[in-house]
């Protein structure tokens, strides 16, 4: 298998602004690599560098084989970009859009045409069609966005928080339209701050913080470098927090997380399914009510937040495995 | 010649694409349309009624410099064009796109002069109910409006450089007509620069919007008839020659500047 995007070192600042800092991965032909990290982590920046949109300071990168600067125009005819914001003209609508970019890349009137309607029949846009995007819901705008990068059948993509934004329903949708995207054979590079999305749609992950990778890896690879588990309780009232958090000190091989508006301890363990019967017996013990109890492996969410001391951003609750549970 | 081609090609279908966006949102055509209208009234029935025009009378002088002025002010959206595309990230869609690099400017330059092409027709109707003739032969009157397309041509590529720099459409509307005014009121374009205090009858002469005013004039044949006092400074009494002279100094400068920041303009 051949690399289809190679980064080596690129670094960039805007003025006082390190946006990266020696920023390398790779990433295989057909394969997903999520970019993950916060907000300025420079995750932009790596992909406005890959795509040609921004000039590295130092370091190289080829796209496809070709170098992102010496051969900006092959790689450009080789990529498809959806940027973070809807980078769609609202006043022209989804028809004209996508035809406009066929024309651009220089596939012809006919071949626009016959190329725009399979995508707006793909992206469930035939409906809408016809009328300007800018009435169209924020779901529907990035279906337009995304089909836009596909038009020439890139055989790169890159989507740079596609789902930044979207309502929870619409991010379903939009992680469903990626799903079938990458079981087609695509090379695609996702940044995205939510976690979830990243543990969902990506094969690699590389975990990008202050214009560096810090980690990289496959999800469990990642999940694999904090030890053991998770033991999950949740109580039935508040003032029952302070109570099992104590009765559960003895067993914590790290520190307690409490969430207080979840009702929620969370306890590293390393002896598993030991330690889960261990916490139900201390705390009925103290003669508490268990709402849940259970255990777990280490989320992403607790992966990045060793790695870089912060946690990421709320995403919206998008849990979909808890509901599949519940 | 086949990049040349793809680049007309491009630009062709980006000016295409803004053509259908000036029909989906006329206000801002409308308003480039409405505001001379409103400053040919208003000057032509107010400051007219006290502007004395030796030899032609003051609305034969003043409807072409109105023309002139529009010119700049609608040029102007060129740059707030822009300026949105960068904001909105449509630029950095066109910019991953394997298009010519100067498709984007020439696209919308070209849109942009379409526009002109409208308010001119409105201008021009409205000067003739104030009672503006064109006197001169069909030959020249064609000249003239040619004349003014190219130098709103090249305006238009100089706005564009404006609005790659400032990268807010409300900041820029509102610096264009600071810029735009004084470089209209120091000019021929409302009042003869010879009646004007010394400094700034020299800048006024020189000003390329005087130099345009006075050449489209006396091609539409609005100049006063001879034994009046003229202007003697060079750029009045060549004033075609001036003109073609600033709009091919406009493009030299400008298009280069424009297609630069261009190239480095992709959004933050």
């Amino acid at each position: 298998m051949t690399d289809a995007i190679v980064a080596e070192g690129l670094t960039k600042r805007f003025g006082a602004v390190t946006a990266l800092d020696g920023v390398s991965f790779t990433v295989e032909e057909g394969t997903v690599m999520g970019l993950l990290g916060p907000n300025g982590a420079g995750k932009t920046t790596s992909v406005q560098v890959l795509t040609t949109l921004q000039r590295a300071d130092s370091g190289r990168a080829t796209v496809a084989g070709f170098d992102v600067v010496a051969d900006a125009d092959r790689v450009r005819e080789r990529i498809g970009l959806s940027g973070q914001y809807a980078a769609v003209d609202e006043h022209l609508t989804a028809r004209e859009n996508l035809d406009m970019v066929g024309r651009l890349y220089h596939l012809g009137r006919a071949g626009s045409r016959k190329r725009a309607d399979e995508l707006l029949e793909r992206f469930d846009l035939a409906e809408a069609a016809d009328r300007p995007v800018k009435g169209y819901s924020g779901g529907m705008r990035r279906r337009v966005d995304l089909a836009c990068a596909l038009v020439a059948r890139p055989s790169v993509l890159f989507l740079d928080e596609p789902t930044t934004g979207l309502d929870p329903r619409s991010r379903i949708a939009m992680w469903e339209v990626i799903s079938e995207l990458v079981a087609s054979g695509s090379t695609l590079l996702l940044t995205t701050q939510y976690l979830e999305e990243a543990d969902q749609l990506a094969d690699r992950i590389a975990v990008i913080d202050h214009g560096r990778v810090i980690a990289e890896g496959t999800s469990d690879e990642l999940k694999d470098r904090l030890d053991g588990e998770r033991l999950e309780f949740t109580v039935g009232r508040t003032e029952d927090l302070v109570t099992a958090r104590a009765a559960l000190v003895p067993l914590a091989k790290g520190e307690i997380v409490v969430d207080e508006k979840a009702l929620r301890l969370t306890v590293p363990v390393t002896d598993g399914s030991d330690a889960l019967l261990a916490g139900v017996r201390v705390l009925d013990g103290a003669g508490l009510r268990l709402r849940d109890a259970g255990l777990r492996r280490p989320t992403l969410d607790e992966v990045f937040l060793t790695l870089t001391g912060t946690p990421v951003e709320d995403a919206p609750p998008v849990d979909t495995r808890e509901k599949e549970l519940l | 010649m086949a990049t040349l081609t793809r680049s007309l090609g491009d630009g062709m279908v980006i000016a295409k694409r803004n053509v259908i966006k000036n029909q989906r949102v006329p206000d801002v055509l409308i308003f480039s349309t409405i505001a001379p209208i409103v400053f040919m009234l208003l000057f032509a029935y107010v400051f007219g009624s006290a502007i004395d025009v030796p030899g032609t009378g003051y609305r034969e002088f003043l409807v072409v410099g109105i023309m002139v002025q529009t010119i700049l002010f609608t040029a102007s959206n060129t740059a707030v064009g822009l300026s949105e595309d960068l904001q909105k990230g449509v630029i950095d869609r066109f910019r991953s796109l394997p298009i010519a690099r100067s498709a984007v400017l020439v696209g919308r330059t070209t849109s942009d002069l379409a526009n002109i092409a409208i308010v001119m027709v409105v201008l021009t109707a409205t000067g003739l109910l104030v009672g503006w003739r064109i006197r001169g032969s069909l030959t020249d009157a064609v000249a003239a409006y040619a004349l003014m397309f190219a130098f709103a041509y090249a305006a238009s590529w100089m706005m564009s450089v404006a609005g790659l720099l400032v990268r807010s459409p409300e900041v820029l509307a509102n610096v264009s007509f600071m810029a735009i005014l004084p470089f209209t009121f120091i000019s021929n374009v409302f009042v003869p620069s010879q009646g004007l205090p010394s400094v700034l009858r020299v800048l006024a002469e020189w000003n390329p919007v005087s130099a345009v005013a006075q050449a489209t004039r006396e091609l539409f044949g609005n100049t006063p008839p001879a034994g009046v006092a003229q202007s003697g400074a060079w750029p009045m009494e060549n004033a075609v020659a001036a003109s073609l002279i600033w709009t091919a100094v406009l493009l030299i400068v400008f298009v280069p500047l424009a297609s630069h920041l261009y190239k480095k303009a992709a959004s933050r």
